[in-house]
C-alpha cells in the first residue's frame, strides 16, 4: 500500500496537501481498500465554511459509507466535480484525480497534529 | 469466545479473501472485490462457502409429524427429494428463523437453517417435540458450498455423474451423490441469489477438495470464488430476505410478506397458529421494497418519513450493483405501504426521494 512522503494524513484516514494557504483533501490508499469500489460521492458546496472535524463529504461503497472530516477550519473553494459518475477514480488514483476538494485555511493551527507518513504508516499496520 | 473457521478456510486466506466475523465464524466477505462478484454470479457462475449455515436433521416414525408441528408451511406435499422454503414462529407468531426443510425420505428431513439462530433453533426443536422424533444438530459435521449462476449447472456437471437435467428448481438428490471424488453429498437446487445454482452439503472430513475442485472446473466459465458481500447485495436484489434484518421474533410471517409460507389448513396443529390467525392483517407495519429516486444510498436503521411524519424504518439498503441505484426493504406504516407510494428516506438527516416497488428488483429472465 502507497503513503506517500510529501504528504500529511489523519486519524480517519484522509490524506492532506497544504500548499501556502491551499488545502487538498482526500481519503488514503489505505481508506479505499478497506471501503471497496466507491459508488456515491456526496461532495460539500463549494463557499461552505468548516471547522476541523465537520464531515466535509461522504464517501459510500456497495458496503459502507464513510465521512470525511474537515482537518482545519476553513472554506471549501474547489471540490472534484469529475468524480460524478466516476467515482471509482478515488479507487484508482487515491492521491491524484481521485481528490475530493480544497480548502483556504483560515487557521494553520491545526496542521501542527497532522500525521506524516512514517506514523500513518505504523498507524495502518496496527489497524 | 473464538470465531470458529470452515474446512475452507486456508483457500479463502490464499484466494485474498478478506476474512471478517460473521454469526461466530471466520468468512470472506470479499476475494477481488464485491461489484466483479456481484456480476459474475449474474452472468456466469460464482462460488460461495456456506459452511456456517446449520443442518439439522429430523428423523424416525414421527419424523414429518414432528416438522410439521415446527414449521408454519406444509411439509406433507413433499415428495422425496423435495424441499420447501418455511418458517418456524414462536407461540405468539413472531418468526423464531426461516428456514428450508429438505425431504430425504418420509423418515428422514433435512432443515438447512441460519447460521446465527443455529443454537436458538436447535432448542426450539427440542421444545416443541410432542411427538419425540429424533432430532440431531449435525452442523459441525457438514459443510456447504453454493454454486450459483446461469452456468453453473454446466461447471457442476463436471465434476458429478448425476443427471443435473433431472433435478429442478427447490429438489435435492437425496441419495448420497459422489462430486469431484468426495462421496456422501447431497446436492440440492436451491440458492439464496436469485440465480440457478446449486448449494451442496458435503460431509465436513471430506469436503476441503470441493473448494478447489469446482474452481477448477470452472474456469472455462471465469468462475470466481465469492465472499458475504455479494451473496447480500444478490439476495436484496432478488428481494429475499434476511434474518436479523427483515425478519425477528417481533414480526410475523404476514407483516413480512411471506403469509405464502403459512399453511393455515394443513390439517395439523403448529407452533404459533391460534396466534397467526389472531394477528393476520393486524399489522401497523409491513415489508416493501424501495427504489432511490436520486443518488444516495439507504442502509439499514434509516427511518422512512412522509409528510414530515415517521413513515417506517429500512431493515437492509445497498446500491444495486445490476440496477445502479440504491434499493432497500423496509418496513412502512400499513396506511402508506402501497406500490407506487413516494416517501423520504432520512439518509443522515438529509431527505431522498423513494418509492415503494414491487419485491423483486431483479429477476432472471432465462
Amino acid at each position: 500500500m502507497n503513503f506517500p512522503d510529501d504528504l500529511k494524513y489523519t486519524d480517519h484516514d484522509e490524506w492532506v496537501r497544504v500548499d501556502g494557504d491551499l488545502l487538498t483533501l482526500g481519503i488514503s490508499d489505505f481508506a479505499q481498500d478497506q471501503l471497496g469500489e466507491l459508488v456515491h460521492i456526496e461532495l460539500p458546496e463549494v463557499g461552505a465554511q468548516l471547522s476541523a472535524g465537520d464531515v466535509a463529504c461522504e464517501v459510500e461503497s456497495v458496503k459502507a459509507v464513510a465521512e470525511v472530516y474537515a482537518p482545519v477550519d476553513g472554506e471549501v473553494v474547489e471540490v472534484n466535480e469529475a468524480l460524478d459518475g466516476a467515482e471509482d477514480t478515488v479507487n484508482e488514483d487515491p492521491y491524484g484525480s481521485g481528490w475530493l476538494l480544497r480548502m483556504k485555511i483560515s487557521d494553520p493551527g491545526k496542521l501542527s497534529t497532522l500525521l506524516d507518513a512514517g506514523s500513518y504508516r505504523q498507524r495502518v499496520a496496527s489497524a | 469466545m473464538s470465531l470458529r473457521r470452515t474446512v475452507f478456510f486456508e483457500d479463502h486466506v490464499d484466494a485474498g479473501g478478506r476474512m471478517v466475523p460473521f454469526a461466530g465464524f471466520e468468512l470472506a466477505v470479499q476475494y477481488e472485490g464485491l461489484r466483479q462478484e456481484h456480476e459474475c454470479v449474474r452472468q456466469r457462475v460464482g462460488l460461495f462457502d456456506v459452511s456456517h449455515m446449520g443442518e439439522v436433521f429430523v428423523r424416525g416414525p414421527k419424523a414429518l409429524q414432528a416438522v410439521q408441528h415446527a414449521i408454519t408451511n406444509d411439509a406433507s406435499r413433499l415428495d422425496d427429494g423435495q424441499a420447501i422454503y418455511t418458517c418456524m414462529c414462536t407461540s405468539q407468531g413472531g418468526v423464531v428463523d426461516d428456514l428450508v426443510v429438505y425431504r430425504l425420505d418420509e423418515e428422514e428431513f433435512l432443515i438447512c437453517v441460519n447460521a446465527a439462530n443455529r443454537d436458538k433453533d436447535f432448542a426450539f426443536l427440542q421444545a416443541n417435540n410432542p411427538h419425540g422424533a429424533d432430532l440431531v444438530d449435525e452442523g459441525d459435521r457438514w459443510a456447504q458450498l453454493a454454486l450459483q449462476g446461469p452456468l453453473a449447472q454446466r461447471v457442476l456437471q463436471r465434476v458429478t455423474q448425476e443427471h443435473l437435467d433431472d433435478l429442478p428448481r427447490y429438489t435435492m438428490f437425496f441419495d448420497r451423490s459422489t462430486v469431484a471424488g468426495v462421496e456422501g453429498c447431497l446436492i440440492a437446487r436451491t440458492g439464496y441469489t436469485g440465480e440457478d445454482g446449486f448449494e451442496i452439503f458435503a460431509p465436513a472430513r471430506s469436503a476441503r477438495p470441493l473448494w478447489t475442485a469446482l474452481l477448477e472446473a470452472g474456469a472455462p466459465e471465469g468462475i470466481k470464488p465469492c465472499g458475504l458481500g455479494a451473496r447480500d447485495t444478490l439476495r436484496l436484489e432478488a428481494g429475499m430476505h434476511l434474518y436479523g434484518h427483515e425478519l425477528t421474533e417481533d414480526t410475523t410471517p404476514w407483516q413480512a410478506g411471506l403469509g405464502g409460507v403459512v399453511a393455515l389448513e394443513k390439517g395439523s396443529d403448529f407452533v404459533g397458529r391460534s396466534a397467526l390467525i389472531e394477528r393476520k392483517g393486524t399489522a401497523s407495519e409491513r415489508l416493501c421494497a424501495l427504489v432511490m429516486r436520486d443518488k444516495r444510498i439507504p442502509r439499514q436503521g434509516m427511518p422512512l418519513v412522509s409528510e414530515g411524519e415517521y413513515a417506517g424504518r429500512i431493515t437492509s439498503g445497498t446500491r444495486s450493483p445490476t440496477l445502479g441505484y440504491g434499493i432497500a426493504l423496509g418496513y412502512v406504516r400499513s396506511d402508506l405501504a402501497r406500490v407506487g407510494r413516494e416517501l423520504q428516506v432520512d439518509v443522515r438527516g438529509s431527505l431522498s426521494p423513494a418509492e415503494v416497488v414491487r419485491r423483486p428488483f431483479y429477476k432472471r429472465t432465462t
